[in-house]
C-alpha cells in the first residue's frame, strides 16, 4: 500500500515542473492567450521529450508508462496554463488505445505519440459536437456520440469564443467516419481523470498565488493572510485542492491497475475537481481583492480554464449522477 | 502509486476478519451500566488474542502492529461492527503517553491493566475556560510532602465515572509562560477529593462528565515526563494513533452511506434527481476521506510526520457525517423528527462531530498557520 508516486514518476513530475516554468512564464501565457494561440516551438520540443506518447505503448512509438504519468503531466500543464494541442492530442490517443482495434490502433496511435498526426476528440450532443479543442489543427477528430466513436479527418469545424482562451475550440458538425472497434467509455474516463488533473494544477497555482499574496498584502497595518475571514478561506482551498488530487491520482491509477473500478474513480474525480477548480480560482480571486478582478492580473486565466474544464467531457452535475447509479441507486430513469 | 495490500497484509485481514467473525460478542446491551461491562468483557477477549495493544510494542504486552495493520485493525472493526473496547483513552492515548514519557516502574504498574481493561482510564484535559486555548489551563497541583495537592474543574471527560485513572493536566508553575507550566500526572479517581457529574447533552445522553476537584493528593511517582513538561507530554503521542483512527472514521462513514442509499431506495426515491445529486456528493466525499486516510499513513510512514491530509482528515469527517445526517434527515421528510429511527439521534450527535476532538475553526487555523505558513492569528 503506497498512495504517492514512485520516484520515476515524482523526477517526471520535477522535471516537467522545470522545462514548463521556463518556457511558459505568466507573461508569455498572456501573449499566447491575447492572440488565441499556441507556441508551436514548445510543442516540437514536448514532442522530442515523448510526451505525447507518455502512455501509448512502445510497440505503437509511445513510452509505454500509463496513466498516472499522463496525469502528472497534465497536473504540470495545468499549473502553468499551458496554451498547447497536449491535452486534445492526448485525448485522441487514449480513446483510440482503449476502444480502436489492433488495426486502428498501429495505425494512428504512432502518429499521435510522436506529435506527426495531431488528433482531437469531440462529443457530440445532437447534430453537433459544439465544443472540440483543436478541431481548426488536428488532423483527425475522433467524435464521440453515446457508446460509438467515429474518426473522421481533419481539420474540420467553425472556431469558437470561449470564456477560455489559453485554449482553441471549435464547433464540428457531426458526420459519417471510421467506426472504432470497441466500447470508448474507458478512453472517455481516461480523457475525464486527465482533466481533474489538470484541475488539480490550475487550482494549485491559484492556491500558491492567493497565499502568497496573503502574506504581503497589509491592510490596517496587518497581513490579509492574519485575519481568519481570509486565512480559514486559504484552509478551505487547500482542502479542496487535495481532495482534487487524491481523486484524480486514485482515478489514474484505477485506469492502469483495477479497469473494473475506474467508471466510479473517473467520475467521482472530475465531479470533485471540477467543483473544487472553479471554487479554488474564485476563492483566490476573492483573496485577491480589486487587483484580482483586473485584466491585467493574471488570476482570471485560470479561473476560465478551471470553469471550462469543469464543462469538459461531462460536468460535476452529471458525474455526481453517474456515481449515484454506479454506487446503487442504478440509472436514472426518468419515465415513471 | 499502488493502493493494493500485500500478500502479508492481505493476510492479516484475513486473520483478522476471521477471528473478528468467531468471536464477535454481537449486539451491545441497552444502559451505560450493562454496555460498559459488555465493553470489558470485549476488550478482555481482544487482549487475549493480542489485539488490544494493536500499535503498542510488543515487549509491553502490545501486538507491535505496523501502521497498516493498524489501519487495517480499525477498519475491520468498525467493518464488522463489534463494539468498541472499554479502554479506548488508555490504549490510543495513555498507555502510548506512558510508553514514550513513563519510567519502568510507571510501565510495569499501569500497562497491563490498561490492556486488561481492569483499570479504565479518562482524560483531564480541558476546563470550563480552557477549551481550543488549552494551555492557559488554571487546575493547579501545590508541592506538599511526596507529592502533590490538585484543585480545579475539568470538563467533557468521558468515561469519567468509570474510571480508576485520570490522565491529568494541572498547572504546576505560574511563573513562567502558560506552555511551561504545566505537568501531566496520573490522578487516582478513587478518592473524595474527586467529584464526577455527568454533564446531559443535546441527545439527552451522558457521554461526558465534569469533575471537581479539591485538594486531591497524586504522588510524586505519579507525574509522566518530568515536572513542567506536561505540555509536550500531553501532545506528542497524539499524532499517530489520529493518522490509523481516521480509518475506522471512514468506514463509518462508508456504512452510513450504505444505510442512507437503502433508506432512499425503500422511499422510492432512487429517481428524483435532487436526491442522487446528494447522495452523489456524499459518495464522492466519503471516498476522498478514504484516499486522504491512505495518504496520511504513507505519508507518516516515510517521513515519520503527518502531512497536510492528517490536519484536514477530522475536519473533513465531520462535515461530511453532518451532512449525511442532514440528507438521511431530509428524505425521512414528515417522519424524520420522530425518535424511533436511529437517523435523529445521529442528526443530533453529529452536531458535536466538529467541535470535539478540535474545533473545525481551530482546525483550520492549524492548516493555515502550520500547512500554508500563513501568518499567525493577530501577527503584525
Amino acid at each position: 500500500m503506497n498512495f504517492d508516486l514512485n520516484d520515476d514518476q515524482r523526477s517526471i513530475k520535477a522535471t516537467a515542473a522545470e522545462f514548463l516554468a521556463a518556457r511558459f512564464k505568466p507573461d508569455h501565457v498572456r501573449e499566447l492567450a491575447e492572440a488565441g494561440s499556441y507556441d508551436e516551438g514548445v510543442w516540437k520540443e514536448m514532442c522530442e521529450l515523448g510526451w505525447p506518447g507518455i502512455f501509448i505503448p512502445e510497440e505503437h512509438g509511445g513510452q509505454g508508462l500509463g496513466q498516472v504519468e499522463l496525469v502528472v503531466l497534465m497536473e504540470e500543464l495545468g499549473r502553468v496554463l499551458a496554451p498547447s494541442p497536449f491535452f486534445s492530442n492526448a485525448a485522441a490517443g487514449l480513446v483510440i488505445q482503449t476502444a480502436g482495434s489492433e488495426e486502428q490502433r498501429a495505425r494512428w496511435l504512432p502518429g499521435i505519440a510522436s506529435g506527426e498526426l495531431r488528433g482531437t476528440v469531440g462529443e457530440v450532443s445532437g447534430d453537433r459536437a459544439p465544443l472540440v479543442a483543436d478541431a481548426d489543427s488536428a488532423e483527425l477528430i475522433v467524435l464521440l456520440d453515446g457508446d460509438s466513436a467515429t474518426v473522421v479527418e481533419g481539420p474540420l469545424g467553425e472556431r469558437v469564443e470561449t470564456l477560455d482562451s489559453t485554449r482553441r475550440f471549435s464547433a464540428v458538425e457531426a458526420r459519417a467516419g471510421e467506426q472504432l472497434a470497441g466500447d470508448p467509455e474507458p478512453g472517455r474516463d481516461r480523457i475525464a481523470g486527465a482533466l481533474a488533473a489538470e484541475l488539480v494544477g490550475v487550482a494549485q497555482q491559484t492556491l500558491d498565488m492567493a497565499v502568497d499574496y496573503a502574506k504581503q498584502r497589509k491592510q490596517f497595518d496587518t497581513p490579509i493572510g492574519a485575519y481568519q475571514g481570509v486565512s480559514h478561506r486559504c484552509a478551505q482551498m487547500l482542502l479542496e485542492v487535495e481532495g482534487a488530487r487524491a481523486a484524480a491520482y486514485y482515478a489514474a491509477w484505477a485506469a492502469d491497475a483495477e479497469p473494473e473500478t475506474l467508471a466510479l474513480a473517473a467520475s467521482m474525480a472530475k465531479a470533485y475537481a471540477s467543483d473544487a477548480g472553479w471554487r479554488v480560482t474564485a476563492s483566490s480571486l476573492q483573496v485577491h481583492g480589486g487587483i484580482g478582478f483586473t485584466w491585467e492580473h493574471d488570476l482570471h486565466f485560470f479561473l476560465k480554464r478551471a470553469k471550462v474544464d469543469g464543462h469538459l467531457f461531462g460536468t460535476a452535475r452529471e458525474h455526481r449522477d453517474r456515481v449515484a447509479a454506479l454506487s446503487g441507486l442504478g440509472l436514472l430513469t426518468t419515465t415513471r | 502509486m499502488d493502493l493494493t495490500l500485500s500478500p502479508e497484509e492481505a493476510a492479516f485481514r484475513e486473520e483478522l476478519r476471521a477471528w473478528i467473525e468467531a468471536n464477535s460478542p454481537g449486539r451491545e446491551p441497552e444502559g451505560d451500566e450493562a454496555a460498559f461491562e459488555f465493553r470489558k468483557r470485549w476488550q478482555r477477549e481482544l487482549d487475549a488474542a493480542g489485539w488490544a495493544g494493536i500499535s503498542w510494542p510488543k515487549e509491553y504486552g502490545g501486538r507491535g502492529a505496523s501502521l497498516i495493520e493498524q489501519a487495517i485493525f480499525n477498519e475491520e472493526i468498525v467493518r464488522s461492527k463489534a463494539p468498541p473496547m472499554a479502554n479506548v483513552l488508555a490504549l490510543a492515548m495513555g498507555g502510548p503517553t506512558v510508553i514514550a514519557h513513563g519510567d519502568e516502574d510507571q510501565k510495569e504498574r499501569y500497562l497491563p491493566p490498561i490492556l486488561s481493561a481492569e483499570e479504565i482510564w479518562c482524560q483531564g484535559f480541558s476546563e470550563p475556560d480552557s477549551g481550543s486555548d488549552l494551555a492557559s489551563l488554571k487546575t493547579r497541583a501545590e508541592k506538599t510532602d511526596g507529592g502533590w495537592s490538585v484543585t480545579g474543574q475539568k470538563v467533557w471527560t468521558t468515561f469519567a465515572h468509570h474510571a480508576k485513572w485520570c490522565m491529568l493536566v494541572a498547572r504546576t508553575d505560574r511563573d513562567v509562560p502558560k506552555h511551561k507550566g504545566l505537568t501531566y500526572f496520573l490522578m487516582d479517581m478513587e478518592q473524595d477529593a474527586v467529584q464526577v457529574r455527568p454533564l446531559v447533552q443535546i441527545t439527552g445522553e451522558s457521554e461526558f462528565n465534569e469533575l471537581f476537584i479539591e485538594d486531591a493528593y497524586i504522588p510524586d511517582e505519579n507525574v509522566v515526563g518530568g515536572v513542567g513538561n506536561g505540555w509536550m507530554v500531553a501532545i506528542t503521542t497524539l499524532m499517530h494513533e489520529r493518522a490509523t483512527l481516521a480509518f475506522g472514521l471512514q468506514v463509518q462513514v462508508q456504512i452510513a452511506l450504505l444505510q442512507l442509499r437503502e433508506l432512499v431506495i425503500e422511499r422510492g426515491l432512487e429517481n428524483d434527481p435532487i436526491v442522487r445529486q446528494r447522495i452523489g456528493q456524499l459518495t464522492i466525499e466519503a471516498e476522498v476521506l478514504r484516499l486522504n486516510a491512505y495518504r496520511g499513513l504513507t505519508q507518516i510512514m516515510k517521513t515519520g510526520v503527518p502531512g497536510p491530509e492528517g490536519s484536514l482528515g477530522k475536519w473533513q469527517w465531520s462535515e461530511v457525517n453532518q451532512s449525511l445526517t442532514e440528507a438521511a434527515m431530509e428524505i425521512r421528510g414528515a417522519e424524520a423528527p420522530l425518535l424511533e429511527s436511529d437517523w435523529a439521534y445521529r442528526f443530533l450527535r453529529a452536531r458535536a462531530n466538529s467541535i470535539e476532538g478540535g474545533t473545525t475553526e481551530i482546525l483550520k487555523n492549524i492548516v493555515a498557520e502550520r500547512v500554508l505558513g500563513l501568518p499567525r492569528m493577530g501577527a503584525k
